[in-house]
């Protein structure tokens, strides 16, 4: 995590050119424009919610990807594998492939199928409006507290990396958001993640390219990080096997079933923010691949953002250190590897498309979370609680000053985050409380008849109480670790991963007992929404290539002899 | 994308093709130029080659989703 410590390490890391400044520039410029081009088609509320459901796979899928792509991910996860090694890239293998492949194959034809706009929707379809509630005012309060602690962690990445002003970063790339979000919707959001998509992979390729080229090759990079750190770096499962053999202190049952089974799931298949790019599929079959392709590109961006961690391990002549050792002895940190690779080998040009990648990559996920906002905001909360009766033009108003009003309650939250750091360590607790109960109660839905209405309510409620309290008893009393993720020597990551089962569990068990001590829903209104009772078009006469569950073959098998090739 | 208007691609073919002149510009001229303190790999000449890569797929993105073709 990117701290506060961070504003007042060491001057600016690198010093930008003419040539670097005019790409940064013609980035705003563009999309500036395409946001003002984009508002002539966000007339209506299926058009600026919904981006008019007209997507394309590709667009879907690469936008899926986008929205979660931040740059915090990028700038977070190459620290993380400079600190941990290549365990880091659990999160973008067994912590994401098989779950977009499940929401792509098992969950995408009932949420597209039901024809709903949002998660909390489809919760009001399935269980009624008390769970809907419930998952919509957590989600639009967490979403935007989330884009206003990444929009102060940018601002403090550009301070550290550029020098620039934190007043400036904020306002400038808030504003830019606000301004293509509100004017284009969600069309606008999307267009602009897969411009900075491409971005992205533009201006992150070239460290691990010219890297590699530095090190002499992957075997002689583990060599020199075997010298340099240890063996266990280079060990994806191996080294698992017991909480104390691998630098992450962690068990291969929290990897797999903490984040590769709920914590996963939980978020790469009920987090409003990625699924509701692919709800905006122009059809049944758009919206299976759009995950399986987004599934493909995670596969392959431990290549930008792992590798360069580990390169840093292998070529960088300095030793990065934590936050406050760096701050006391004026050296680098862990987080700023990325920023130190990229000076490393970029010079005029590449450094400024390199910053950009940067904050492409800030953008693409602040716009996701505001556009995802102003939908839960407008349909699940404003009309179904407040309005119920407003025109369709009505709510598209709405939905511009939403997210004008969503942009500055973040910036709020990013000066609020500036006077009181600690906050960003409980808000992001706090986001991960609603994700494994809500996946609990999204997948009973979708594939049990008999979980009723109160079943799915109070099993919801439960599992969120149950992991906070996990998390408060830990708080208070730090031998509970022992209890809570089955070790004392169990890290902050792998405490994470076992609340989520833990709450995952709850929230599954009380579902399942409150639903058979009540009546379940007929069969009859449950049509397009559960599995058994929803017909589910037949791809018989598509070619095979053309069909979703091929490609999720396809891509399973290469995610399987990934993990093999660095077991 | 193939729809009403200006497709996506062509925007993204843009950006390559100017980020491309840019970086290439920029490349060519620290050929002539050396820096004092040039970046590691600096004889690869990185940004010449991954400026003009840039340069290729946004002009061939330009052209192929040209607005005039979109009609």
């Amino acid at each position: 995590m990117i701290t506060a410590a961070a504003m007042y390490v060491a001057p600016r890391l690198v010093h930008l050119s003419a040539v670097d400044a005019a790409i940064i520039v013609f980035y705003f410029a563009l999309v500036l424009t395409i946001g003002f081009y984009l508002q002539r088609r966000a007339k209506t509320g299926e058009d600026f919610f919904m981006a008019g459901r007209e997507m394309t796979a590709w667009i879907a899928g690469l936008s899926f990807l986008s929205a979660n792509l931040g740059a915090l991910e990028l700038m977070g996860w190459a620290a993380s594998a400079y600190q941990y090694g290549i365990l880091a890239t659990h999160w973008y293998w067994i912590g994401a492939i098989p779950a977009m492949l499940f929401l792509g194959i098992v969950m995408m034809p009932f949420y597209y199928i039901s024809k709903t706009h949002s998660v909390p929707g489809y919760l009001r379809l399935r269980f009624g409006e008390s769970s809907r509630t419930l998952a919509a005012i957590s989600f639009a309060f967490m979403t935007v507290l989330m884009s206003g602690i990444n929009m102060y962690s940018m601002a403090l990445v550009m301070k550290v990396v550029l020098g620039w002003n934190i007043n400036f970063s904020i306002w400038v790339s808030s504003l830019t958001v606000a301004v293509y979000v509100a004017l284009g919707g969600l069309r606008s959001a999307i267009f602009n993640e897969v411009l900075q998509f491409i971005l992205i992979w533009a201006g992150a390729l070239l460290i691990p390219i010219l890297g590699l080229v530095e090190a002499g090759g992957w075997s002689n990079l583990k060599l020199q990080i075997a010298q340099n750190a240890s063996p266990a770096y280079t060990h994806l499962w191996s080294t698992l096997g017991s909480f104390h053999n691998n630098p992450m202190g962690i068990h291969w049952t929290g990897i797999v079933f903490g984040l590769g089974f709920v914590i996963s799931f939980g978020y790469w298949t009920t987090d409003f923010l990625v699924v509701q790019r692919v709800l905006a599929a122009k059809d049944l079959r758009s919206a299976k691949l759009a995950p399986i392709i987004g599934a493909a590109f995670k596969m392959l961006v431990p290549f930008i953002v792992i590798l360069p961690g580990l390169l840093g391990l292998a070529v960088l002549p300095m030793k990065l250190t934590g936050e406050t050792m760096a701050v006391a002895t004026g050296g680098h940190s862990y987080n700023e590897v990325l920023p130190l690779m990229l000076a490393r080998y970029c010079g005029p040009g590449l450094l400024g498309l390199g910053i950009t990648a940067l904050i492409a990559g800030f953008m693409s996920g602040m716009a996701g979370n505001v556009s995802a906002f102003t939908t839960v905001w407008t349909y699940d909360i404003y009309r179904a609680l407040i309005n119920k009766g407003g025109s369709d033009h009505h709510y598209v108003n709405m939905g511009r000053w939403c997210t004008i009003l969503g942009v500055l309650i973040s910036v709020g939250t990013a000066y609020l985050v500036m006077q009181f750091a600690s906050i960003m360590d409980y808000v992001q607790a706090l986001f991960s409380f609603f994700v494994a109960p809500l996946f609990g109660t999204v997948v009973l839905g979708m594939l049990w008849k008999r979980a009723s209405g109160p079943g799915g309510f109070w099993g919801l409620l439960a599992g969120t109480l149950s992991s906070i309290g996990m998390w408060a008893w830990v708080k208070a009393d730090h031998s509970a670790l022992r209890y809570v993720a089955l070790s004392a020597n169990a890290r902050d990551m792998a405490e994470n991963m076992y609340r989520a089962l833990w709450s995952w569990i709850i929230c599954v068990l009380v579902t399942v007992v409150i639903s058979y001590m009540t009546q379940p829903k007929p069969v009859s209104e449950l049509e397009g929404l559960v599995y058994g009772v929803t017909a589910i078009p037949q791809e018989a006469e598509v070619p095979i290539y053309h069909r979703p569950v091929f490609w999720a073959i396809i891509v399973g098998a290469v995610f399987v002899v990934l993990n093999i090739l660095v077991w | 994308m193939r729809e009403r208007g200006i497709s996506i691609w062509f925007f993204i073919g843009l950006s390559l093709l100017v980020n491309g002149v840019l970086i290439v510009n920029a490349g060519v001229w620290q050929i002539f130029n050396p820096p004092a303190n040039p970046v590691v790999l600096f004889h690869l000449h990185a940004n010449v080659w991954w400026g003009a890569m840039l340069l290729v797929f946004g002009l061939i993105y330009c052209v192929r989703f040209a607005p005039r073709r979109q009609e």
